[in-house]
């Protein structure tokens, strides 16, 4: 594979940029795999990048029904964090942290990442404490947690609305230096680049319809380019997991859902990091080219449209004008919706299924970007050796019958009543 | 926007209903032994079909009462509406 670098820039620019290699191959599908991935998001293309270069799986192909990176990946607001206060999440996000400073380097491709710290707004003294609880369990495990007082966040977000008439003063907040945003294109374009060099099959526009189990062992999968026999079949398909499940007659912890984001116009740098208004359902950064990224609440009901309704646009952004005012004069340049698959406890599930050879990756909810490289890393091993690491040990999909519940904010799907 | 009609106040905009989420999901007979499996099929398992979809609605800004819709999850087109007791 050619590297990236200002030479190989510099060289190719004396041919127009006509000589560059593909940056992925467009195979046709072979008729039978060790692995099989379902879903060409940055979920999927981690896994099979992880599983052939941590456990040496090469024979291994993604299939997804669209072009790679043109779900959730390409849809979100390019948060990365791990300001949470259980041990399972807060644990299993930190590593993913690692492994995203070091991200541009291993892929050989700038993903952008950029460590800008995220603040979390509280306005009354309860939710101080919550924070400073929140802060101490993060900084137990060896996340970087600041609780900051309202002068102190005056410091960073000046332009907000620091009057004392407002409904929702700002007393404080809880910040995570260490977190930021990166770019998510380049996330599913670096991962499918490598995993093509170490002779990954990434076949786009081949949907999956069904699935070939014998036994209680999955054999293969039905697709639109014929049937492909597979050891192993990992799902990764966020919002269309409840649609995969049915054709396995599986029935998931898991509602689909679906989430707006807006941008508006380019302005000149003002907002630092990400600031989230809990009490106004609105979160907000500024991206590198200079455009306000926000969002907030999901629509409210069951959706697969993967577009939202203005209704919710309306009222993620009254509350950011309450914040904000100076988002008043903005225009709105783009929103867009994506569709999430909101598991029933709000955390993640990285499991084995009860067919053998079947392995669920889904319960995302909102936070699946931000995941990326540790869902990949973790659902590799838990492929590759049959059984969860440790760091995905909870993050399991009896958790629900069994009652150990990985519930961080209490709220579930129904996100809008709490 | 979306626009329901309340089979007791007629047409309104979705502002003024809360959703309650899929409405075939049944209790568990009362004052009988009910497995894990049971509770978790009522409290957390959903099919969250693709297209034609029974759910529930309160009409919680109007007259307050619950009642059944059959939408279509992906183009939201809703066909019928229904109260409580009644099947669509």
């Amino acid at each position: 594979m050619q590297k990236y670098s200002v030479f190989s820039l510099i060289k190719n620019a004396f041919s127009d940029h006509m000589n560059w290699e593909v940056a992925w191959k467009d195979p046709t599908p072979k008729k039978e795999y060790d692995v099989i991935i379902i879903g060409g998001g940055g979920h999927g293309l981690a896994t099979a990048y992880y599983l052939a270069k941590e456990h040496k799986i090469t024979n291994v192909a993604i299939i997804e029904k669209g072009w790679i990176g043109g779900g959730n990946v390409g849809r979100n607001t390019t948060i990365i964090r791990s300001n949470f206060m259980f041990d399972a999440n807060g644990r299993f996000n930190e590593f993913g942290m690692d492994l995203w400073r070091n991200l541009s380097q291993e892929l050989n491709f700038n993903v952008m990442f950029s460590p800008r710290g995220i603040i979390n707004l509280a306005h009354s003294d309860a939710q101080m404490n919550a924070y400073a609880r929140r802060g101490n369990s993060m900084r137990l495990n060896g996340i970087d947690a600041v609780l900051l007082g309202r002068e102190e966040v005056k410091k960073h977000i000046p332009m907000a609305d620091f009057s004392d008439d407002v409904r929702f003063p700002i007393f404080g907040g809880l910040m995570q230096p260490s977190a930021g945003t990166a770019r998510h294109d380049a996330v599913a374009w670096g991962y499918a680049r490598q995993a093509d060099s170490m002779g990954v099959d990434i076949i786009q526009h081949c949907e999956v319809e069904g699935f070939n189990v014998s036994n209680g062992k999955i054999t293969g999968v039905r697709t639109s380019k014929g049937e492909i026999k597979a050891k192993k079949v990992g799902l990764c398909v966020a919002g269309s997991t409840n649609i995969l499940a049915e054709k396995l007659n599986m029935t998931l912890p898991i509602e689909t859902h679906c989430l707006q984001a807006c941008v508006s116009e380019p302005v000149k740098p003002l907002l630092d990091g990400v600031v989230t208004f809990g009490a106004g359902h609105f979160y907000i950064s500024q991206s590198d080219k200079g455009e306000m990224v926000m969002g907030g609440d999901l629509d409210g009901y069951n959706s697969y449209a993967q577009r939202g309704n203005l209704p919710t646009i309306q009222h993620v952004l009254t509350g950011g004008l309450a914040l904000f005012p100076f988002l008043s004069r903005l225009k709105m340049l783009r929103t867009w919706g994506g569709i999430m698959d909101m598991s029933m406890d709000g955390s993640p599930i990285i499991d084995k299924t009860h067919i053998d050879g079947l392995y669920l990756n889904c319960g995302w909810c909102y936070g699946g970007f931000k995941s990326t490289p540790v869902s990949g890393w973790t659902f590799a091993h838990t492929i590759a050796q049959d059984k969860p690491h440790e760091l995905n040990s909870e993050l399991s999909l009896n958790r629900f019958s069994t009652g150990y519940l990985l519930d961080e904010k209490g709220i579930g799907t129904k996100t809008w009543i709490g | 926007m979306l626009y329901i009609k309340c089979p007791f106040c007629g047409m309104r905009s979705q502002n003024e209903f809360a959703y309650g989420g899929d409405a075939s999901v049944k209790r568990p007979e009362l004052n009988k032994e009910i497995s894990n499996n049971e509770w978790d099929d009522f409290v957390y398992n959903r099919k969250s079909l693709r297209g034609k979809h029974i759910e529930l609605w309160h009409h919680v800004s109007g007259c307050r009462q619950w009642f059944k819709v059959q939408r279509d999850t992906a183009t939201h087109e809703i066909f019928k509406t229904a109260k409580m007791d009644e099947q669509i």
